[in-house]
């Protein structure tokens, strides 16, 4: 799975409530849901080191 | 031997095959002439009762019909990747590529089928390559099975299939969602561009971590080609990560050769028994659980400062909360439009004006994916 260009968003809050991110070509927006895969697979390769998450705007 | 009636209503005699067909009809038996007083418990089991049971295959969408996503998938990559709903592929970046397909079918009782295409074969799969077509089912969907204990109760798999290209032996496995506890299987295909039934009964496993909750518990893989590391003797638990058989004729090693595979059901018990043939609106649901395709509209008002929003509800609860993916069909007076929240039960979008008091709109096409 590629991910890039990853973002959390906040609804106007100062919560983030997801992340925005291209995978696999398509412009996705992610749940902060741990049983959602694409999640799952964001904070893997976060931890690997492969990918980071840009703060909200 | 002769027909005996005794006092006690007893009636011995009677051979096997001793009542013809058509000895006992409609006609035959009068209106409640057996009722819960002649069929004790237990005087038919459960064997007997699998074909009229309800709700017996743990598989979704196993005769392929539904095809939310449509298209053809290319699989070239290890990664998960849908095709047909709840039926994905996965392979070996570059080495061997297949495609897969929703197809017509010739199959008796099944119109479709998935239809898995060579298109780069693979003649020489790496040690720990595996190519393979897989279904997961959700493990709240099989704990009753009892798996990872000692009431583990088996599970007959069976399915149609049809090879354009090599015959022989093949193989698959049934994992679990830990990736840690493997069964493969093995099948053989006599004859090329013919639709045969496999049957397959497989032990449950009483040993390992089965999952009883909204994840992944079962993994139904159908190789397409494994490496040496990743075929194992059929029919034993092992903790190694086996997706298919010793011995197994590997497809993806034939350019150009289509595996067909339909009326798929994974049943409790070592009988096959019939598919369970579910209505579309049933097995439509059953698979918006996990993949669902909607429009969004917005249509009013609209200024630069808040956004706002509009919740819209899935009409099944998904498995977990979605991620969405939008594309614009048409918009106007807006500056910014996503989707912006989902939940199991549904999601808002949320459209910002490209002034204040504008009279905005925003078309999309957007999916929703809680896949396993």
């Amino acid at each position: 799975m590629v991910i890039t260009n990853a973002k959390y968003h906040n609804a106007d809050s100062d919560t983030n409530t997801g992340i925005f991110a291209t995978i696999d070509g398509v412009k996705c927006n992610v749940p902060l849901d741990e049983n959602n895969t694409h999640y799952k697979e964001i904070l893997k390769q976060v931890a690997d080191g492969d990918i980071t998450i840009a703060e909200a705007d | 031997m002769a027909i005996v009636i005794n006092g006690s209503g007893t009636v011995t005699g009677l051979s096997v095959g001793g009542l013809p067909d058509g000895t006992v009809d409609a006609g035959t038996l009068a209106t409640n002439s057996v009722d819960s007083a002649e069929l004790i418990d237990g005087a038919v089991d459960d064997s007997h009762m699998a074909s009229i049971s309800g709700r017996k295959n743990l598989v979704i969408n196993g005769d392929m019909v539904i095809n939310q996503r449509g298209g053809t998938a290319t699989i070239n990559g290890t990664g998960v990747t849908y095709n047909v709903d709840r039926w994905l592929g996965r392979g070996v970046s570059s080495a061997g590529v297949f495609t897969l397909v929703q197809s017509a079918s010739s199959c008796p009782d099944f119109r479709k089928a998935l239809a898995a295409t060579v298109t780069t074969a693979d003649s020489s799969i790496a040690s720990g390559s595996s190519y393979r077509i897989q279904h997961f089912i959700e493990a709240q969907n099989m704990m009753h099975l009892n798996w990872g204990n000692s009431n583990a109760k088996s599970i007959t798999l069976s399915f149609w299939v049809l090879s354009t290209g090599p015959t022989g032996t093949f193989g698959g496995s049934i994992a679990n969602g830990n990736y840690d506890r493997f069964n493969p299987f093995s099948y053989s295909i006599s004859a090329a561009n013919t639709y045969e039934k496999k049957t397959i009964t497989i032990s449950g496993d009483t040993s390992g971590t089965w999952a009883t909750d909204n994840t992944l518990g079962m993994r139904v893989n159908f190789s397409l080609g494994a490496g040496s590391s990743k075929v194992g003797t059929a029919g034993t638990w092992t903790s190694s990560s086996y997706e298919g058989v010793t011995g197994q004729t590997n497809f993806i090693a034939t350019n150009g050769a289509a595996l067909y595979i339909t009326g798929v059901q994974v049943e409790q018990g070592s009988t096959a028994t019939n598919f369970e043939h579910r209505s579309y609106g049933e097995e439509l649901a059953l698979c918006q659980r996990y993949y669902q395709v909607h429009k969004e509209v917005y249509w009013g008002h609209a200024h630069v400062g808040t956004g706002n929003r509009i919740y819209h509800s899935f009409p099944v609860e998904m498995r977990a909360a979605p991620t969405a993916a939008d594309t614009t069909t048409a918009s106007q007076n807006t500056a910014s439009n996503y989707t912006e929240n989902t939940y199991t039960m549904g999601w808002n979008s949320y459209v910002r004006g490209n002034a204040n008091n504008v009279h905005a709109r925003w078309y999309a096409d957007v999916t929703f994916t809680a896949d396993l």
